[in-house]
């Protein structure tokens, strides 16, 4: 892990690159993470590949839900020579919920962004090919959403059981 | 199928007369009406639909088929301990088109469905289905947006619930199912286990709904 000092030099530096390109930073439990502005996304994660973060293990969707803006990506960065993460996370609101793709940076990140489209709905510009992975091609709605109905199907117990229609 | 069969372990008294009758009947002895009897003796009489089903019940092949974490109690219940073979049920074939009986074994997507609904229209009539553990039957613990109980797309004889079921379980509910083919459907479970007066229903709500459920919690055939 970058300590919490390593952890704003890098902040500043991407910084430096781009006006405003980091919004935040937090250290928590040993953990590093980035809140980058969305704009400024590819360059910041360029920018920490060529800092030895060249294996994006994971790429995941959030949501923030009641909080705005609601909808996050974040992407958990290895560097496997110093055996050392970061997370880089950004927060794009409902109603615009585009991010840029990092596909043609990390190849891996072509299934992980169709998992959080599909999930949460978070378009990814520039994605060669983003329709849905898990779910049925004619789905309608983003399951992982926290406003998303949980469903249900009624069960027969012995107090609604004269309710059921099935009982013959 | 009902087969009466004589009590006692001694041969019935006529035995000594029916050995010797047998014998007539090689040297050409026996005649006529004679000849009736003693076929008649001999024969058992039924309808050619209860001796199919009688045969059909006793072999009733599951589909080689499994969905998830019940499907484990499914291959056991072949295994030596629950031993399913002992009711002519342990033929897992490999192929719908040669299989009786499909257990759906776990919790079923809903893109796996119409695969699962393929392979029920593949499989050739007479065909069963047995909905095995919570998730099939009414999504259990995976109660969310990516699953779907069996009910909503396949006519399923026989539901076990459990999570998963026993092996135990499920011998029995294939058992129940063996009944069901032979026309001889269980009762409810309140007559089987004699729990009437267990309704959490009031009185006048069960009386204002015994017009509309003629039978109350038993179902006949």
């Amino acid at each position: 892990m970058p300590d919490a000092t390593g952890l704003e030099l890098l902040a500043q530096e991407i910084g430096d690159r781009r006006e405003g390109a980091v919004r935040s930073t937090v250290f928590f439990r040993d953990h590093a993470a980035l809140f980058v502005d969305p704009p400024a996304l590819r360059d910041a994660l360029c920018f920490l590949r060529d800092r030895g973060y060249r294996f994006l293990s994971s790429v995941h969707g959030v949501d923030y839900w009641p909080e705005e803006p609601r909808l996050g990506v974040h992407y958990e960065l290895l560097d496997m020579d110093r055996v050392d993460r970061i997370s880089v996370k950004v927060r794009v609101p409902i109603a615009e919920p585009d991010v840029d793709s990092v596909v043609d940076l990390w190849a891996t990140a072509d299934h992980q962004e169709r998992e959080v489209y599909d999930m949460f709905g978070v378009v990814f510009r520039g994605h060669p090919d983003l329709r849905r992975i898990l779910m049925p091609e004619d789905y309608e709605g983003f399951p992982q959403r926290r406003d998303f109905p949980i469903g249900g199907e009624p069960v027969m117990f012995t107090h609604n059981e004269r309710d059921m229609s099935y009982i013959e | 199928m009902e087969v009466i069969r004589q009590s006692g372990g001694k041969p019935p008294d006529d035995f000594r007369i029916r050995q010797l009758r047998a014998r007539d009947m090689l040297v050409g002895d026996l005649q006529d009406s004679e000849l009736e009897g003693y076929v008649e003796e001999r024969l058992l009489f039924t309808t050619f639909e209860k001796a199919a089903n009688w045969a059909r019940s006793n072999a009733l092949f599951p589909a080689t088929f499994g969905l998830a974490c019940c499907a484990i109690e499914m291959m056991s219940m072949v295994g030596a301990r629950a031993d399913i073979a002992r009711f002519g049920f342990e033929v897992f074939r490999a192929s719908p088109r040669q299989a009786d009986m499909l257990i759906l074994s776990g919790r079923i997507s809903i893109k796996m469905a119409p695969v699962i609904r393929r392979l029920y229209e593949q499989m050739l009539e007479p065909k069963w289905v047995i909905a095995m553990g919570a998730c099939s039957s009414s999504m259990g613990v995976f109660n969310n947006y990516a699953i779907t109980p069996a009910d909503k797309f396949l006519p399923v004889d026989v539901h076990i619930p459990g999570c998963p079921p026993r092996p135990e379980a499920l011998m029995h509910g294939i058992l129940r199912l063996r009944s069901k083919v032979q026309a001889n459907p269980p009762e409810g479970w309140r007559a089987r286990y004699g729990g009437e007066g267990t309704e959490e229903v009031v009185e006048a709500e069960q009386e204002a709904h015994a017009e509309n459920v003629p039978g109350g919690d038993t179902y006949s055939d």
